[in-house]
């Protein structure tokens, strides 16, 4: 819907979401547009926070809690009406008219009016020193007629009773009663258990609470002497505040013939429209949803909505979440989810301690997967962790108390970055520390790398740092309570996790397709390489094809490693470390040839380093036609698996670890993940390949294999921990399809299966009870996937060996055929090395 | 080097390539006038851009195979060796203020790129 130019908008009500509905479609509002605004208001006064009501006992004025002078509606041209109640609409004209008798058409008409106070039918309500508690008209009332008063009571143990309650007490009353009708206070909120420590705060506060009390009659002559049970108890009080509910105002709707609910409320559609097309009504008034939104936030929201609409923005007012965290007279209460939920359809898991004056309760669903819901008395620290949890339903750990207890000793699920001492070198290249990190981002507010690059130079040296710094950020934040999501860059306001689930739904296999779904901007050097490695991880397709060239990261752009002075190095594939006489003769003709650098590397392989990029094809169509095949070296994928000779030629070997690694290698090959990872066999316990220091490293038993993952070398070396014992290849190669699945698709991006384990909630035991126990259903879905990644898998360089169009792309110029004349080499024993930067 | 693209009159435009001899949203490398020149498809913005293909980082002839993208609304390249990052307009480096490249006006025509130096 879009507006015409000057359009008359006439708000019926001046409370908290009447104003805001006005501010918001003053924000809004686009340059070609035109907007008449027409407030009317029943109170005397311009619109004020209600919420905080109770604080005009603690001697906040009524202006303290206005939420926008008189002068800012002239200023933007507001006319508002207070103490003038709209009495009739006429919907066929468009006309409202007030009681004062203002007569105002409109184009769009939104109906405000609030709630006010639900006062049940008691006999003698009507009697002096009975109150409700809605405005500051009410307050000042029960202010005045509290100086002749001793003893309070409020008829109700909700949210507001409570603070009404507070308000009674504030005003110096001898004596203050709770009345409740159930049998627990603020029973939409809490359960028994949470209730009885909340009663026990406030009784030692000098509330006096009763549950589960009925009041028959309100006694007295012309003012209240007492309130009359239906359990013939009597309590004896000289004023009483209701506070039993809210009703919506929809009286005026009705009048209207706007369609209402029996039971109160004015019914809206999803873009909160009424039964009349051209009215709205929004806040307490309004029944979206079958319910009346009760709350504040979801008021805002709604005139949100509306002023959306008006101003040319369609959107909806979804179910709005009613998880509420605040303090009652010093205890905070939270609740969030679904608090109520009881067994079997959840798992219940409660800490009460009363010495304390502290209960939680969190409500687990029966697979023991997701956070439905919960309670917190007395301490709700854990609050906002919880409800985020709660609603981004992440997987939880498997000792899911830990939510509201943290972790009591046993298996810590790491460290992490934040427990390194200050000064703990995180930069190496700039010289800088954890400290002067934590300095930037927490007192600076530099949290993102781009900041902190600019700011102290941190990580823009070799970039090795990284992750380490984004951990700290990450960190500080956290611990100023900060929520954090991790989104991949200012491109994609998604987590890696989400963006990998995002295209496999919808099967995309292009860069510039997922940046239009899913993205905005042109992308970056983030971004890029990171949606590259999914669709690869996903799909597995040739990562130069399509328009996946340019995105991929500087090695895997050639295939290649970039090395010092712009030349390449290049690594064939030697599975196990095995290689023949004949395969050896090759490389060594074909580095002479080409005038290569050569070096065994760590992995059991050969480096050639030194190829200029127009050599690259022709390099790499000698060693293909030799039977060699890609090594990744380049990749964020599997580079080695490393073995010692084993069985076959060892005295002390127990199994053929060489076969197994061949096996394990020919299997993994050129499946790309969030990053590098390296494996190893070992033929027996003396462990001679090294493997507990591998992304998945595998030990030969008499009985089997032991199979160890998230080992790592490297910056921080950290040894890898046990999976499985004494199984056999069968299912030891299952679980390996599970474990890195599970890794390539829940991982952080450039994150090493160590890191990835240190950051799980729950640690290894989880990690287990996925990859072992299948606690999340998915180990078939993982098998599967795996095999179709490997189906997929051809050498790459064999496609770019065998099609022109992709060879074209090795040249250093566009113009001519020269190779980059300024690559210069020093000498070193013989062979060349590069040239030194300056 | 003086900047040339400010005085329209001084500028001689020289033939890099083809349109197709760069990817999309990608760049390449010409050799123009015995110089090296970074030159960037930006397909996705419809823009072309060239600066030197030198980093000034470590002086290494890479710029041309860098990863192209956008910090805001500023189009950027980003040196494969370390990632300093360079608006693809100004030359300035977004990730470090020491650094600077030249860029150069970019005309395509009749599906031929020319650099004007």
């Amino acid at each position: 819907m879009k507006a015409n130019t000057n359009t008359h908008i006439v708000v019926i009500g001046n409370g908290m979401v009447g104003y805001k509905f006005c501010e918001k479609l003053l924000a809004k509002k686009k340059n070609d547009q035109e907007f008449m605004l027409t407030v009317f208001g029943e109170e005397p006064r311009v619109a004020y926070d209600r919420v905080h009501l109770s604080e005009y006992f603690a001697g906040k004025t009524a202006d303290d809690l206005t939420m926008a002078s008189k002068e800012w509606y002239d200023q933007h041209g507001i006319r508002l009406f207070l103490s003038d109640p709209v009495v009739d609409i006429d919907t066929e004209e468009k006309l409202v008219r007030s009681h004062h008798g203002h007569v105002v058409h409109y184009d769009y008409l939104i109906m405000a009016t609030g709630s006010g106070a639900f006062v049940p039918s008691i006999p003698g309500v009507e009697k002096d020193g009975v109150f409700v508690y809605r405005t500051i008209e009410d307050l000042e009332l029960i202010q005045s007629y509290a100086r002749k008063a001793k003893r309070g009571a409020v008829l109700g143990g909700g949210l507001l009773g409570l603070e009404a309650a507070k308000a009674l007490l504030d005003l110096g009353l001898e004596e203050a009663h709770v009345v409740e009708f159930a049998s627990r206070l603020m029973p939409r909120q809490i359960d028994d258990a949470g209730s009885k420590i909340l009663q026990n705060q406030l009784e030692s506060l000098g509330l006096n609470i009763h549950l589960a009390k009925s009041t028959q009659e309100i006694i007295g002559d012309d003012c209240i002497k007492g309130m009359q049970f239906n359990d013939n108890s009597f309590l004896d009080v000289d004023m009483l505040v209701i506070s039993a509910g809210i009703r919506p105002r929809d009286e005026l709707a009705k009048i209207a013939g706007l369609e209402t609910h029996p039971r109160g409320g004015i019914i809206v559609d999803n873009a909160l429209r009424t039964s009349d097309p051209y009215i709205f009504a929004i806040g307490e008034c309004a029944l979206a949803h079958h319910m009346i939104y009760g709350l504040i936030a979801p008021g805002y929201e709604m005139a949100d909505v509306v002023a959306s609409a008006l101003t040319g923005v369609d959107k909806e007012f979804l179910p709005y979440d009613m998880s509420t965290k605040l303090k009652l007279i010093g205890t905070d209460v939270a609740s969030f989810g679904d608090p109520f939920v009881e067994e079997p359809a959840c798992k219940t898991i409660r800490y009460e301690n009363k010495a304390k004056g502290i209960y939680k309760r969190i409500n687990v669903s029966p697979d023991g997967k997701e956070l439905l819901g919960g309670i917190l008395v007395g301490d709700a620290e854990q609050y906002n962790m919880l409800l985020q949890t709660c609603k981004n339903k992440t997987i939880l750990p498997p000792d899911s108390e830990d939510l509201i207890l943290g972790s009591r000793g046993g298996e810590e699920a790491g460290g992490g970055v934040m427990s390194l001492p200050d000064d703990a070198l995180i930069c190496s290249c700039e010289a800088i520390t954890k400290g002067m990190l934590c300095k930037e981002v927490g007192e600076k507010g530099h949290n993102t790398i781009d900041l902190l690059k600019k700011s102290c130079k941190a990580g823009t040296g070799c970039g090795g740092c990284v992750p380490l710094v984004k951990d700290i950020i990450q960190g500080v934040m956290k611990q100023n309570g900060q929520y954090i999501k991790t989104v991949i860059c200012e491109h994609f306001d998604h987590s890696r996790q989400e963006l990998l689930d995002l295209v496999k739904m919808n099967g995309l296999k292009t860069y510039g397709e997922v940046l239009n779904e899913f993205g905005h901007g042109d992308g970056c050097e983030v971004c890029k390489p990171l949606v590259a490695s999914v669709l690869a991880s996903l799909w597995n397709e040739n990562v130069l094809t399509k328009d996946r060239a340019p995105i991929q990261d500087s090695n895997d752009r050639y295939l290649a490693n970039i090395q010092k002075g712009g030349t390449y190095s290049v690594v064939p594939r030697i599975p196990g470390g095995e290689i023949t006489p004949d395969k050896l003769i090759v490389i060594g003709q074909v580095a002479k040839k080409y005038n290569l650098y050569t070096k065994i590397t760590g992995g059991q392989r050969i480096d050639l380093f030194g190829a200029h990029v127009n050599d690259l094809p022709l390099i790499w169509e000698e060693l293909i036609d030799a039977g060699f095949e890609s090594g990744h070296a380049y990749g964020k994928a599997l580079r080695t698996v490393k073995s010692c000779v084993g069985s076959t030629w060892c005295r002390f070997g127990v199994q053929d670890s060489v076969s197994f690694a061949i096996e394990i290698e020919d299997r993994y090959k050129g499946i790309r993940a969030p990053h590098k990872f390296k494996s190893a066999v070992s033929g027996c316990i003396r462990e001679c390949a090294e493997a507990q220091s591998k992304d998945f490293g595998i030990i030969a038993t008499e009985k089997g294999w032991n199979l160890y993952v998230c080992g790592n070398g490297g910056s921080k070396p950290q040894h890898a921990q046990l999976l499985a014992s004494d199984v056999d290849k069968e299912t030891c190669i299952k679980l390996i399809d599970r474990f890195l699945m599970f890794y390539i698709k829940t991982a952080d991006p450039l994150t090493r299966t160590a890191t990835w384990l240190n950051k799980m909630d729950g640690g290894l035991s989880y990690l287990k009870a996925v990859v072992v126990d299948d606690l999340l259903g998915l180990a078939s879905a993982f098998e599967e996937e795996m095999q179709a990644l490997i189906n997929n898998y051809k050498c790459e360089w064999k496609e770019v060996v065998d099609s022109p169009e992709l060879r074209k792309r090795y040249n250093h110029f566009v113009n001519v055929p020269d190779k980059d004349p300024t690559i210069a080499f020093e000498e070193m024993r013989t062979q060349k090395r590069a040239k030194e930067w300056v | 080097m003086e900047p040339t693209q400010n005085t329209k009159d001084r500028i001689t435009w020289h033939l890099a390539c083809n349109v197709n001899d760069i990817p999309e949203d990608g760049g390449g490398c010409a050799l123009i006038e015995g110089k090296q020149i970074a030159i960037f498809n930006f397909t996705r913005r419809g823009e072309w851009y060239a600066t030197d293909n030198e980093c000034p980082h470590r002086q290494q002839m890479a710029i041309g195979r860098g990863m192209i993208g956008s910090q805001g609304e500023e189009p950027k390249v980003a040196c494969p060796f370390h990632k300093k990052t360079f608006s693809l307009k100004s030359g300035a480096c977004l990730t470090d203020e020491d650094y600077k490249i030249n860029t150069f006006p970019v005309i395509v025509k009749e599906n031929k790129v020319y650099i004007g130096l």
